[in-house]
C-alpha cells in the first residue's frame, strides 16, 4: 500500500478518524494525495468514500454532530486544527456533485460567480476567466453564443461540465468530485472523462465513483473503503490486475458480499 | 449471495473445455507413441486427420475468452484467468501438434524392421505427461506448489532426451542404412522432450494466475 509522503504531496492524511454521534465512520484513514494525479475513491455504499471526500474542504462541518480527530494536512497545513478561512480553503478545493447543480442564472454568471464574490469586478477580466473556464471543460464551443440564457435550459452533461467550470472559475488547485458522472448517460459519461484525463496536467482530483471501469480509466491511484476503513491505496493498474487484499479483489471483481 | 454466478459458471464451462482438450493431447500422444512402437500405420493417419478436434477445441476456448473479456469486464484474478485460459491451450494445442508430428515419423518409418525395442521413449513420455497432469491439476487446483514441482520434472526428461539422442548416434554410426529411421526417432525424442516444455510453460502460467507475477520455471 503506497501511503508514503513526499514532496508531490499535496494532502497528507494522518489517522483520521470521523464520528456521526456514536457511529465510527471513518477509522484511522492515512491518505497522501498526490499533485496533479487523479485518485479515485471506491467501495460499497456506506464506507465512507463520500465521508471521506467531503472532509478535504471540511463540506463535512454542514453535518451535525460530526467529530474528527487526526490530521488532514493541505499543502503542511492541518485544516482540522488551525483557523482557517473557510471561503479560501473551498477556492482552492473546489467540488463537483453527483448532480450539475447550475444555479438559476445564464451560463455566464454560473461561472462569474465564484470570481465575483472573490472580488473580480472588471468585466474583461471576468469574460476571460469564463471563456477559459468554459474552454477548459469542452463547453465553450457548444454554448459560446448563449453565454446569456439560462443554464437550466442545457443538457445533463452540459450542466456538470458547467459545474466544473464554475469551479475552475475560481482557480483552485485540488478539485473534488463525488460521483460527477452517475447521473449522466454513457456518451456524457466518457465526456466527464475526457476532461478529467485532461484537467489533470493542471490539478489534483479526487473523485469518488461507484463505476469500477471509470475509475480504472481515470485515475492514477486507487484507494479502496470499506465499513470505514482505507483497505487499500496503490496504483490503479496494480489495484485492477493484482489487488494485495482479497476484499479488494471481491469487490472489483463484483463477488462481494 | 453469490453476485456473478453467470460469469462464474463461464468461467467453470472455460476450465471444463481446457480439460477436455487437454485429456485429447494427452490421448493424442500415447496413441501416437502406441503406432511407433506397433507400427500401426492406420492409426497414425487417423491420429493425423483428428487433430482437427483439437484445433477447433482450441478456437472454441479463445472464442469463449474473447466474448467473456467483451461482456464481463473481468479484472485482476477473473482476467488472468481468462488470459491464462488463452495461453494454456495454446500450449495443449502445441502438444497435440507434437502427436502428430510423432505419428508422422512412425509413416515416415514404415514397416521397416525396428533397430531396437522402444522402451525409453514410453518412459520419457510417461514423465511428460504427468508433467502435463500434474500441470492442469495444480491449474484447476490453483496450487503453485504442485507447479512448481511439475516444472521442475523437466530436468529428468532434458536428461534422458540428452541420452536417447547420444544412443541413436551410437546406432548411425553402426547401421548407416537406418540413418531414416533413426533420425525419426530422434525425432519423436525431440517431439517428446517439447511435450515437457509446454508442460512446463503451463505450470508457469499457474504461478502467474495465482500470484498475478510472470516466472520462469525452467533456467
Amino acid at each position: 500500500m503506497s501511503t508514503i509522503t513526499t514532496a508531490r504531496t499535496v494532502f497528507d492524511i494522518k489517522d483520521l478518524n470521523l464520528w456521526y454521534g456514536n457511529h465510527h465512520a471513518l477509522k484511522k484513514i492515512h491518505f497522501p494525495i498526490n499533485k496533479k494525479e487523479v485518485t479515485a475513491i471506491i467501495g460499497p455504499s456506506g464506507c465512507g468514500k463520500s465521508t471521506f471526500i467531503k472532509t478535504l474542504n471540511l463540506m463535512i462541518n454542514y453535518v451535525p454532530n460530526v467529530k474528527m480527530t487526526g490530521e488532514i494536512n493541505y499543502n503542511g497545513q492541518n485544516i482540522l486544527n488551525e483557523k482557517l478561512d473557510l471561503v479560501e480553503l473551498r477556492k482552492n478545493v473546489g467540488m463537483v456533485f453527483q448532480k450539475g447543480n447550475p444555479f438559476p442564472q445564464s451560463i455566464y454568471d454560473n461561472v462569474a460567480y465564484g470570481p465575483r464574490i472573490h472580488g473580480t469586478k472588471r468585466k474583461t477580466h471576468l469574460d476571460e476567466i469564463v471563456t477559459k473556464s468554459l474552454m477548459d471543460v469542452a463547453l465553450w464551443d457548444e454554448v459560446k453564443d448563449r453565454l446569456h440564457t439560462p443554464a437550466l435550459g442545457l443538457s445533463g452533461g452540459q450542466q456538470q461540465r458547467l459545474c466544473i467550470a464554475r469551479a475552475l472559475a475560481t482557480k483552485p488547485d485540488v478539485l473534488l468530485m463525488d460521483e460527477p458522472t452517475s447521473a449522466l448517460d454513457p456518451i456524457s459519461t466518457l465526456k466527464i472523462e475526457e476532461l478529467i484525463l485532461n484537467l489533470k496536467e493542471k490539478y489534483t482530483i479526487v473523485i469518488v465513483t461507484h463505476n469500477m471501469q471509470q475509475a480504472s480509466r481515470v485515475s492514477d491511484k486507487t484507494a479502496f473503503f470499506l465499513m470505514g476503513e482505507l483497505i487499500e491505496l496503490d496504483d490503479t493498474s496494480t489495484i485492477f490486475s493484482n489487488p494485495a487484499d482479497e476484499r479488494t479483489e471481491g469487490y472489483i471483481s463484483g463477488r462481494f458480499g | 449471495m453469490n453476485t456473478r454466478s453467470n460469469f462464474d459458471n463461464n468461467l467453470k464451462q472455460l476450465d471444463d473445455m481446457l480439460i477436455e482438450m487437454a485429456r485429447k493431447s494427452e490421448t493424442a500422444i500415447k496413441e501416437s507413441i502406441n503406432t511407433l512402437i506397433h507400427q500401426d500405420l492406420e492409426k497414425a493417419k487417423e491420429i493425423i486427420q483428428n487433430d482437427t478436434v483439437i484445433d477447433d477445441l482450441e478456437h472454441e476456448i479463445n472464442n469463449k475468452a474473447i466474448v467473456l473479456t467483451a461482456m464481463e469486464s473481468p479484472v485482476a484474478r477473473d482476467l488472468r484467468e481468462i488470459i491464462v485460459a488463452i495461453k494454456i491451450s495454446s500450449e495443449v494445442e502445441r502438444i497435440a501438434d507434437n502427436a502428430v508430428n510423432i505419428a508422422k515419423s512412425t509413416l515416415h518409418i514404415g514397416n521397416e524392421k525396428l533397430i531396437k525395442e522402444i522402451i525409453d521413449i514410453p518412459k520419457m513420455m510417461n514423465i511428460a505427461l504427468e508433467m502435463l497432469s500434474d500441470s492442469l491439476t495444480a491449474f484447476l487446483k490453483e496450487d503453485v506448489e504442485l507447479a512448481k514441482k511439475s516444472a521442475a520434472k523437466d530436468d529428468k526428461v532434458d536428461e534422458m532426451y540428452g541420452i536417447l539422442i547420444k544412443e541413436l548416434m551410437g546406432y548411425l554410426q553402426q547401421s548407416p542404412d537406418k540413418t531414416n529411421q533413426i533420425t525419426q526417432l530422434a525425432f519423436v525424442c525431440r517431439y517428446i522432450e517439447r511435450v515437457a516444455d509446454h508442460a512446463t510453460n503451463i505450470a508457469e502460467h499457474v504461478v502467474y494466475l495465482v500470484t498475478g507475477k510472470l516466472s520462469n520455471l525452467n533456467e
